[in-house]
């Protein structure tokens, strides 16, 4: 019995690396394809010789100053954004929770959009800044959506979570528009652009900007997967197990909107790609925390470089912001799950 | 036995619907007094300080000559009466989706009409620029038609009941996609200045022809909605009770659908998707006149035009010279409005 037991965790396991294998090819391929697509293309040859350094300087520029920040900033974005949906489906108890959906990346998003609203005309906003003040936002909408739907009797209603979640961020979206309507002519096309969820931060001071916080927000979480796992099972079962649940709630939670935040000051709004990570890693390879947190990053990054390059590719030369993308295919997902629910 | 208490069950419940006349003829009356009132008020705030004699006097002895007169006659006369048009179409939809749908969440903009409508909007500025104002508000009738087919029958498929919640979801689901597909609309072709003004919701650049075509629509649609206003009632005591007083309601909910879409669909290619008129205003209506839908779709157009006017004032005032999108103002009070009909509503959350 218990050899057979090993064999088949072994054979889990090997599932697991080979599915994992699978997703990091596809996102070389991807990489591949999105340095090909622009106004000067790097075929795959001519990208070999420019990673190993045989590349001319032209070639160089392009792939080292344009192409590279803007892949890395969409898989970073991707990543962050997938754990946290993860983090917040487990914890709602609910398949349809996820930043975009929940107003999280409304509220980040208005602070960012006030500060580059009110920031005086001519300087340029310290880059830094912008992940605490999103921080901010985001930490607020998910103080008041939690609240709101926290009943004294029952505890947090999930399903609540998600229609208030849904009437914030049409309230929030309303003031970004009363917002942007006051702006300067030039800084409202960086609004407009920001709203749609284009990639905006496609430089080398946004991936150090970012880089931090996902070195520290995602090690951390990783290491609560059990908690998380715990936490799916709901209050009563958690409380039986061992677990402060309000205590360990509010972290992980803190540590998802944090992480979401982070991701949504460098990018835009961009919303579902924290719903359909989650889902794809789940159905893979099941609701075990511990597996599913690290592979539905890889599959957010995917999803992200994926719709940014089909964004540049379907309607050359002119641009498509991964945002839409995402809703596009997002958003039909998001009423399947519904429809089977 | 059973079936003849269940039966006088019914007549008891049909009897008890609350319906107190007095007060809708005094929210018809006095509502009617009151818009006219703001209408006036309205027509006399702008960048030009305009007296209400001269209002008077442009509209019952126009005089061509006169700047303020032709200020009056051309500009802020038809969006004061579009915006009155506008809130009360969007308001009478709201009250028959709620009492058809039993969902008191229900409203064009939450439930994605108003966006698949933008949709269709934003293929005819793209494909057909010349279209004509008729041919626009078939086509945003169509495209409000796809979001309902969508949102209900997406949200009546599996094996749940169908709840308030699954159709908000669905509906905020709907509404992303066709803006992120209107937004990519716009920015392939160039128009997205265009288009944020649909977005955004406004009735600044109404003019008298667009005023007349609608005209006829809305009058149309709210006679409609009027003569089904009972039905509705029924309908909104649940299916089992309705099929029991022999109604057919599937031919009910049919035709009260297409009034919606109809009356809808015409509200936003005039003024834009504007939301949450259609989740106050009949809430509103319900608390004074009772839970008789033939006091409340007339109180309710009432209501959303006397309140969309005074937004309109409102949107003007704030930000003047700008003008605050009447979308967005409506966002910011109808917003608190959803959170607490969603915390007071708790049978199926």
């Amino acid at each position: 019995m218990r050899s057979i037991g090993i064999r088949s965790e072994d054979e889990r396991t090997r599932k697991r690396i080979l599915i994992l294998l699978i997703f990091i090819v596809l996102i070389v391929l991807t990489f591949v394809i999105s340095v090909n697509i622009g106004a000067i293309r790097l075929a795959p040859s001519e990208l070999l010789q420019t990673i190993i350094g045989n590349g001319t300087a032209q070639q160089e520029l392009i792939l080292f100053e344009f192409r590279l920040p803007r892949i890395i900033i969409s898989m970073l974005v991707g990543a962050g954004l997938a754990v946290s949906g993860c983090i917040l489906q487990g914890v709602a108890r609910n398949p349809l929770a996820e930043p975009g959906i929940l107003g999280i990346t409304t509220g980040a998003g208005l602070m960012v959009v006030l500060a580059l609203a009110y920031y005086p005309v001519g300087e340029s906003i310290p880059v830094g800044l912008l992940p605490f003040l999103s921080l901010i936002g985001g930490i607020s909408t998910a103080i008041i959506i939690y609240m709101l739907a926290y009943d004294r009797h029952n505890g947090l209603l999930p399903n609540r979570l998600v229609l208030n979640g849904i009437a914030v961020a049409a309230g929030l979206n309303a003031i970004l528009l009363v917002v942007s309507l006051q702006l300067p002519e030039q800084k409202y096309d960086v609004l407009a652009v920001w709203m749609a969820g284009r990639i905006w931060g496609a430089e080398w001071r946004f991936v150090f900007t970012l880089l931090p916080w996902m070195i520290i927000l995602l090690p951390y979480i990783f290491l609560k997967a059990r908690t998380l796992d715990v936490l799916t099972f709901g209050d009563e079962v958690a409380t039986g197990l061992g677990v402060s649940v309000e205590k360990e709630r509010l972290k992980v939670v803190a540590a998802s909107v944090g992480l979401a935040s982070a991701c949504i000051s460098v990018s835009g709004g961009i919303a579902f790609v924290g719903l359909i990570g989650p889902h794809l890693a789940r159905k893979l390879i099941g609701p075990n925390h511990r597996f599913l947190l690290p592979l539905s990053a890889v599959a957010g990054a995917l999803l992200l470089l994926a719709a940014d390059t089909i964004g540049k590719a379907i309607l050359q030369p002119s641009e498509i912001p991964a945002g839409i993308v995402v809703a596009i295919i997002g958003a039909p997902y998001f009423l399947y799950l519904l429809s089977k629910s | 036995m059973a079936a003849e208490s269940r039966t006088s069950d019914l007549h008891t419940t049909t009897k008890s619907i609350k319906s107190r006349p007095l007060p809708a003829m005094i929210i018809l009356i006095g509502g009617i007094i009151a818009t006219i009132f703001a209408l006036t008020l309205s027509i006399s705030i702008g960048a030009a300080d305009i007296t209400f004699s001269t209002v008077w006097e442009a509209i019952f002895h126009y005089d061509p000559t006169s700047t303020s007169h032709s200020i009056i006659q051309e500009l802020r006369l038809p969006r004061t009466l579009a915006g009155v048009l506008v809130g009360a179409s969007f308001a009478v939809a709201g009250a028959m989706m709620q009492g058809m749908t039993r969902n008191p969440l229900a409203d064009p903009g939450i439930l994605g009409i108003n966006a698949g409508a933008v949709f269709m909007v934003a293929i005819c500025f793209a494909l057909f620029p010349g279209m004509s104002y008729n041919g626009l508000i078939l086509f945003s009738f169509i495209g409000a038609g796809v979001s309902v087919v969508l949102v209900f029958g997406i949200s009546s498929m599996g094996k749940g009941v169908v709840t308030p919640v699954k159709i908000v979801l669905a509906g905020a689901a709907v509404t992303a996609f066709f803006t992120a597909l209107s937004e990519g609309i716009g920015i392939y072709f160039s128009l997205s200045q265009d288009l944020a003004f649909w977005f955004a919701g406004g009735i600044a650049g109404v003019k008298w022809t667009q005023l007349k075509l609608m005209f006829p629509w809305v009058l149309g649609a709210l006679i409609a909605a009027m003569l089904l206003s009972k039905s509705i009632t029924i309908l909104s005591l649940g299916d089992d009770v309705a099929k029991g007083l022999g109604q057919r309601t599937k031919l009910v909910r049919a035709a009260g659908f297409i009034i919606v879409l109809l009356i809808a669909g015409v509200a936003v290619a005039v003024a834009g998707p504007i939301g949450f008129v259609g989740l106050i205003v009949p809430h509103i209506a319900r608390f004074f006149v009772g839970v008789d839908y033939r006091l409340i779709i007339p109180c309710s157009a009432v209501i959303g035009g006397f309140l969309t006017c005074i937004a309109d004032i409102g949107a003007r005032m704030i930000n003047a010279p700008q003008e605050t999108p009447i979308g967005a103002l409506f966002a910011l009070i109808g917003v608190p409005f959803f959170l607490y009909v969603a915390r007071k509503e708790r049978r199926n959350l």
